[in-house]
């Protein structure tokens, strides 16, 4: 295939062809091409099609806020929908391919809502599909569904890798055209640390698209040196293909850098985009204008774009096209375009400009006073027909038609915190107001200077000023100095279909529909009618709703006001903002000491918060967990267990305010708790619910250790240095974690004694009367190892806790085994763990859920009522006090076997089974081997006058309803005689 | 002017020349029997049910800027009754069924789409809280279906079952939740409520309220004094910059939320989804954009935007549950303030100020609640006691402690 | 956001955690006669203003200090950051 659109010039690499495949047909570029700009070449103006009436779309622009020429990219996994031709850079190889189109773009059955399109006019969703009511959701909507949408996703897991970084620097200079080469030339030079960041993979913004002159050079020729010069400067970063794409609080920017979305394939390990976080002393947005487009009749054919693309397609790709072009304008750049294209030997058919005044030109005719009417040619633009100033018709026959209405400046990032842009009646256009965000200030054309020197002058001065720079600024070259005037002319009368949002499909008229209905402010006409919606987020388009409001209401622009622009600049693939956050790397996995000691055991892990913990150990020959969970409650309770419980908070209180310190803490007293004691220590919120419970060690007389759940481990420290640091700032007290310096495990059954006898060095005796029940101390083991021991116990049985430094924890479980042989020693698990648990009916996760106070947990007198401590005022207001208040029970099926359900729904024996006769819920449920029974516990209203009461259980939810009786929930050694044997 | 198909086809075949203005512009009146503040969705709900249910004709809305502007505007469309404790569920399951007769009640499509929503559970304490819910749903009415994991992969391939760090253990689902076209809702209420006489006033910012003696006359607006028998707050955000003008404090921060839609996508969503490990929330519009959100940033603010770090954290929550959502790129996010309350639940409840009413506090979910939230605040005005649906949420529960807490989190906004 | 730590200098605020007005500092008195009233007021009732807030942040992924932040809510603008055990002492706090 010949590319039939190429013309000489431009800044591609004419010795590289690529190939490339459009909807399956293959098709030669080069390199420095886009996507864009390889299909014109090969003259294909057909891309896309429009969202609401499938109307044939074509290229719009050459940049990001090209709205029409989207395409799916790539193929399988790597499938990427409404991906911008016009910012793909061409590599070898690439597929695209059409979309929102079916059977073919050519022919697309949807093309039919073309048709009905009066009956598809802003806002019609809302006043229609409403009868018969049924037909909404079973007919209507999975219709409007289905047409709905542009690109498809393959629904394959994105198979690359991303990245995130940070990067510092004094000045952040966005946008890498005049004015940011020549800030970053200015900053440069002085010494400042530099990040020029530009989204085109080619520095020099509109300077690669024109052909005036730059001191002695074309401007992309400055442009080159510049950047050459830049890249010699060890202070100065430069980040092509990097779209800054939010401005965020106190100079942090974010920055999306493509670095392998314009490679064939990526080299292993390297990320297809970083997300940058970029934090900035100053930044200075040079993020230039946007040219804005003329609505007339039927201007939304393929061929019919701007003005200003036409020129960058001319001049940077060497492309046209078509051979025949004709210009639309209101303002001299249009000129500039047909000069261009005219030097290249393009034909142009006429220039069409509004104004009586037009300059005239000896190469080509000028129609002054003259306006584009209408448009023809089913896939691609054949002709345009033109009024003249005395009422006559002509019909110029072209390929392509430039249109331009003006320059927009690019003032989207100074509305990201909140700033508004000001109308500058002088060019009629926005322009940023004052309310920029912090530390940010703009030049060139984004701040409204549309002429060359006038960038490079802004640019130099804006650098200067940021940073404070004294000395002269560097020497401009010579450039063109002709600021476009601009005067207004948004679209041409009397049309009955012109296009101001081209993807979305708003119209002129569907502007004036959305004023006559009572939608005028500008939120609601971009509501109303979807106008800037669509995923070029209105560049080309809010400005030209907003002057056709302002028409109709009769006001000014600014009196109608403006929308503002949101992050992102321009569209983000989610994976870029995830990084590497996915998979099994979404959140760091925290392994216990005993971890691959467990493993090798073949132990079943559950994930609890960040950890992995051994949720049940299976022997051979165990097919169902319950077998094994089973056997482990059975063995612990008949011989010895061992169960890692390294995952529990451990906080070191030090300090001679130790103890009043807990004192203040817990709501149970600690002031008098002996050294070498433990205490069982329950948290309040200061709201009066129950935090969290753990025990708190006093291993000397200013030296506690205390322990929280695995799940409040971080908020209860925090939550202890916040009373620390904020509500008793002189208490002699210091907190540190320590949960990770120690290796604990829970050894617990009637010879856990004995065990731990063999493992702890001699010198300690640790027989009943030497260390009783909840004593603690400092121990050595295994010869001289420094280790912690508490007499503590959750499984109700005869048990310690043992903790020696997290390193020999793994060593310390293999001790434990080899030497616990004689006893049968077992490791158990979190499930095993949590059935002992409930047989002795201890308050675990399910029953410390943030609503329970201690009274509805059985624990109201543990409150003291003698001293201040954190929740104990708001724990008696009267709601919280009431004699029905939920109270903690154990819950026996009549039948054994019967299951119970955590989550069921308590009610009486008799009367209806709904929400207003509930009586409580079931918070856990396990099979206990010890009862041959299942069990549970729960929270019924007065529940502790209730014992013995039969009730139901009902769970509607997985159809279950069981008989069961309300018992004490310490099922298994209520007097705790095991413990203190 | 009602809409019908007749209509539809008239207007289409002669250029749509007939369709008028959705609601008046009026100015205000010196003196109305109720003025709602805030011309948000619960603000023109209230307004609706005042006029249509309650036989309220004499009522003004007043909004600072343009009807809709609020959170109403801005928030990620999802409806359900998917809640656990007596003090909720039968308010919302009420504003279900609200939802479910909303179009025709309203004449105007607002687009309800019972799509469902599913609850992913990771863990066996999230089953428990899960299962316990959905019997509470039950037993409140409302619809609920608890589904394991494969159940879950039958219903949504896409998600990560393969390589997935908190594995998908289930999903709680109720399948008359759904989405609404939120514009659409605030646009509906308001003509309603203007077809049936209410004055809705735009652009007129209350700057104070008159109070004299303990009684609230009216309010001070940028267009004048408006007097008023009863004054009812519905302002979200700003709940307590309005109420501060009666000298009250509220158990309320304000807090931004933030939200975000991708490019247009075709279909590959069912319904809405959230995540049980992570903060990810989504569904997708009639449009095609996938709409999602998450955690709010965490600390006080009115600033109608957010930060990055949240950002991330979201789009990791997705990218974690379903990957296949990588390359649909992010287009627009911004921010909704929130009025935060100190246990999560919401407040529609007379104020110690005689004829000053308030009805607020609806942190991050007050668009599904619109119209229940409409109806029993339009109650609580005309009839001067609360609906039966609503008597939990009042003003002192938190004196007496009667707090509905759903999350367990306390008395910390920034949790709920 | 950026927190102007005042022992380590600028830091990231996703490094720490956020709890809320600085106001929890004035913790009352519990054996005050009108502790419940108190109480209820110190755990619920805030003043949310939409400008100047000073406001408590935990540098929970750094030196595990509460800092009070003086920060406007509506721009986000920080105008002071000082130790909160400072401004508990300053506010009378003590043991």
């Amino acid at each position: 295939m010949t590319q039939t659109n190429r013309l000489e010039g431009g800044q591609i690499d004419r010795n590289t062809s690529l190939s490339f495949r459009f909807d399956g047909r293959s098709y030669t570029a080069h390199s420095g091409d886009t996507l864009a700009s390889a299909l014109l070449a090969n003259d294909v103006r057909l891309i896309g099609r429009s969202f609401k009436y499938h109307r044939p779309r074509g290229l719009l622009t050459a940049g990001s806020e090209e709205p029409n020429g989207m395409v799916e990219l790539r193929t399988g996994a790597r499938k990427e929908p409404n991906t911008r031709a016009t910012t793909i850079e061409m590599f070898d190889g690439l597929e695209a391919y059409s979309q929102n189109r079916w059977p073919s773009l050519k022919f697309d059955a949807l093309a039919v809502n073309d048709m009905f399109s009066n009956f598809l006019s802003a806002g019609f969703y809302y006043k229609t599909f409403m009868w018969p009511a049924a037909f909404w959701e079973k007919l209507y909507e999975p219709i409007i569904r289905r047409a709905a949408g542009l690109g498809s996703l393959s629904m394959e897991a994105d198979p690359d890798e991303y990245d995130k970084g940070f990067r510092h620097c004094d000045l952040l200079i966005i946008g890498a055209g005049p004015a940011g080469l020549m800030a970053a030339l200015t900053a440069g030079r002085a010494g400042a640390d530099v990040i020029l960041a530009d989204e085109d993979f080619a520095l020099g913004g509109r300077l690669n698209s024109e052909t005036f002159a730059v001191g002695d050079h074309s401007a992309s020729e400055w442009a080159a040196q510049a950047v050459a010069e830049l890249s010699s400067m060890p202070n100065v970063r430069l980040m092509p293909r990097t779209t800054v794409i939010g401005a965020f609080d106190h100079g942090i920017y974010g920055a999306v850098e493509r670095t392998g979305d314009h490679l064939p394939s990526l080299p292993a390990g390297k990320p297809r985009q970083i997300l940058w976080r970029i934090y900035t002393q100053k930044a200075l947005l040079c993020a230039g204008a946007t040219e804005r487009p003329i609505a007339f009749e039927n201007n939304d054919r393929p061929g019919i774009m701007m003005a200003s693309a036409l020129r960058t397609y001319a001049n940077r790709f060497a492309v046209t096209a078509s051979q025949r072009v004709a210009i639309f304008t209101n303002n001299d750049d249009g000129h500039r375009t047909a000069a261009d294209l005219h030097a290249k030997g393009v034909r142009i058919a006429a220039v069409v400009d509004v104004r009586e005044d037009a300059p005239s030109s000896y190469d080509y005719e000028v129609l002054k006073g003259a306006q584009v009417t209408n448009t023809k040619g089913r896939h691609g633009l054949s002709f345009v027909e033109v009024s003249l100033p005395d009422g006559s018709a002509r019909t110029l026959d072209c390929g392509a038609l430039g249109v331009s209405g003006g320059w927009n400046p690019n003032v989207h990032l100074t509305c990201h915190q909140r700033g508004r842009p000001v109308w500058n009646e002088a060019m009629a256009a926005f322009v940023p107001g004052a309310d920029l965000p912090v530390c940010m200030s703009v030049a060139g054309a984004a701040n409204g200077i549309l002429s060359t020197h006038g960038a490079l002058q802004s640019g130099a001065e804006g650098a200067a000023k940021a940073l404070d720079l004294t000395g002269a600024l560097p020497d401009l070259p010579e450039a063109e100095d002709a600021p476009i005037a601009q005067t207004p002319f948004w679209y041409v009368q009397g049309c009955k279909r012109a296009w101001v949002d081209q993807q979305n499909d708003v119209t002129v008229k569907d502007v004036k529909l959305s004023y006559q209905e009572g939608f005028r402010s500008v939120e609601h006409l971009k509501r109303y009618t979807t106008l800037g919606m669509a995923t070029d987020q209105g560049k080309t388009s809010n400005i030209t709703g907003l002057a056709i409001m302002a028409e109709v209401a009769g006001k000014s622009i600014p009196e109608v006001g403006t929308t503002i622009f949101r992050p992102p600049y321009t569209p983000v693939p989610i994976a870029t903002f995830a990084g590497r956050m996915k998979g099994q790397e979404f959140h760091p996995t925290r392994l216990t000491p005993s971890h691959y000691w467990s493993k090798e055991r073949g132990a079943v892990f559950v994930e609890v918060g960040n950890w992995l913990r051994a949720q049940w150990f299976p022997l051979p020959g165990e097919t169902h967990w319950r077998e094994s969970v089973d056997r482990e409650v059975r063995q612990t309770r008949a011989s010895v267990g061992v169960c890692d419980c390294t995952t529990l908070g451990k906080i070191d209180v030090q300090g001679t305010d130790a103890a009043a310190f807990l004192n203040r803490i817990y709501a149970n007293g600690f002031a008098k708790l002996a050294v070498g004691k433990t205490r069982y220590g329950l948290m309040l919120r200061e709201d009066g619910m129950v935090m969290d419970d753990g025990t708190a060690a006093r291993m000397a007389e200013d030296h506690f250790v205390v322990t929280t759940t695995t799940a409040n481990a971080v908020s209860v420290y925090r939550h202890m240095e916040f009373v620390r640091q904020c509500l008793y700032p002189d208490m002699d007290v210091q907190l540190i974690s320590t949960t990770e310096a120690w290796a604990q495990y829970a050894v617990a059954g009637p010879n856990s004694r004995k065990l731990l006898q063999k493992i702890i060095d001699p010198e300690f005796d640790i027989s009943n009367e030497a260390f009783p029940f909840m004593a603690c101390g400092n121990v050595t083991v295994c010869g001289g190892l420094r280790a912690r021991l508490f007499r503590i116990s959750f499984s109700g049985e005869l048990a310690y806790e043992i903790a020696v430094p997290s390193r020999y924890g793994d060593a310390l479980m293999r001790r434990l085994m080899a030497k616990g042989e004689e006893y049968g020693v077992i490791p158990y698990g979190t499930e095993a763990l949590g059935v002992m648990r409930v047989e002795k009916g201890h308050a675990a996760g399910n029953e410390l859920n943030g609503t329970t106070t201690a009274l509805n947990l059985g624990l109201g007198k543990m409150v003291s009522k003698k001293k201040d401590s954190i929740g104990s005022v708001l724990s008696e207001r009267e709601a919280l006090v009431e004699p029905d208040v939920l109270r903690l029970v154990g819950i026996k099926p009549l039948k054994p076997e019967d299951k119970i359900t955590a989550g069921g729904h308590l009610m009486n024996t008799d009367g209806p089974v709904d929400a207003a006769h509930d009586q409580g819920y079931v918070t856990s449920a396990v099979y206990s081997p010890i009862l041959n029974s299942n069990i549970g516990l729960g929270l019924v209203k007065n529940g502790a006058e209730r014992l013995g009461e039969k009730m139901r259980l009902v769970s509607p939810l997985t159809d279950l309803t069981v008989e069961v009786e309300l018992v004490s929930a310490h099922f298994v050694d209520p007097e705790g005689e095991r413990l203190r044997a | 002017m009602r809409y019908s198909g007749f209509r539809v086809i008239k207007e289409a075949l002669t250029g749509h020349k007939g369709w008028k203005p959705v609601w008046r512009e009026p100015e205000p009146k010196a003196h109305y029997d109720i003025v709602v503040i805030g011309g948000g969705g619960h603000g023109l709900a209230t307004a609706h049910y005042l006029s249509k249910v309650y036989g309220q004709r004499n009522v003004a809305v007043v909004e600072k800027g343009w009807i809709g502007g609020g959170n109403v505007g801005r928030n990620t469309t999802i409806v359900r009754s998917n809640y656990m404790l007596d003090g909720n569920e039968p308010f919302y399951e009420f504003s279900m069924k609200l939802w479910e007769g909303l179009e025709q009640d309203l004449n105007y499509n607002a687009m309800m789409s019972q799509r469902g929503i599913i609850n992913l559970f990771h863990t066996d304490g999230q089953r428990d809280a899960y299962t316990r819910r959905g019997n509470a749903m039950i037993l409140n009415g409302a619809d609920a279906e608890l589904l394991d994991a494969e159940q879950v992969r039958k219903e949504h391939p896409y998600l990560n079952f393969d390589d997935a760090r908190f594995p998908i253990k289930g999903g709680l689902v109720q399948r008359r939740a759904g989405t609404a076209r939120h514009d659409a809702v605030a646009w509906g209420f308001a003509r309603s409520a203007d077809l049936h006489g209410v004055d809705i006033i735009q652009n007129c910012e209350v700057s104070g309220l008159r109070i004299e003696n303990g009684k609230c006359l009216g309010v001070e607006t940028t267009k004048g004094f408006i007097g008023a028998n009863k004054v009812g707050c519905a302002v979200a955000g700003s709940s307590s910059r309005v109420m501060g003008m009666a000298g009250m404090r509220l158990p309320i921060e304000s807090h931004v939320l933030q939200a975000f839609v991708s490019e247009g996508l075709k279909p590959v969503l069912p319904s809405v989804i959230t995540f049980g490990a992570g903060h990810f929330y989504v569904s997708q519009s009639d449009k095609g954009g996938l709409v999602f959100g998450g955690d709010i940033d965490g600390y006080n603010t009115y600033a109608q935007r957010g930060n990055l770090p949240v950002v991330e954290d979201v789009c990791e929550g997705g990218m974690a549950l379903m990957p296949m959502i990588g390359r649909a790129r992010l287009l627009r996010m911004w921010g909704g303030v929130m009025d935060m309350s100190m246990d999560g639940s919401p407040i529609i409840d007379r104020t110690p100020v005689e004829g000053l009413y308030f009805n607020g506090g609806w942190c991050y979910g007050g668009f599904k609640a619109t119209p229940a939230s409409g109806h029993c605040f339009a109650h609580l005005l005309a009839k001067d006691e609360p609906h039966p649906v609503a008597t939990a949420y009042r003003l002192d529960r938190f004196q007496t402690g009667r707090m509905i807490d759903e999350k367990g989190v306390g008395n910390q906004p920034n949790l709920h | 956001m950026i927190i102007n730590h005042p022992l380590l200098g600028p830091r990231d605020a996703s490094e720490f955690t956020y709890l809320g007005d600085a106001a929890l500092i004035d913790r009352p008195d519990w054996q005050a006669e009108n502790a419940a009233d108190a109480f209820y007021e110190y755990g619920y009732l805030r003043d949310n203003p939409s400008g100047e807030h000073q406001e408590l942040w935990y540098h929970e992924a750094g030196d595990r200090s509460w800092l009070v932040v003086t920060r406007n809510t509506l721009t986000h603008e920080i105008s002071k950051v000082e130790l909160a055990r400072d401004v508990a002492r300053a506010r009378g706090r003590s043991k």
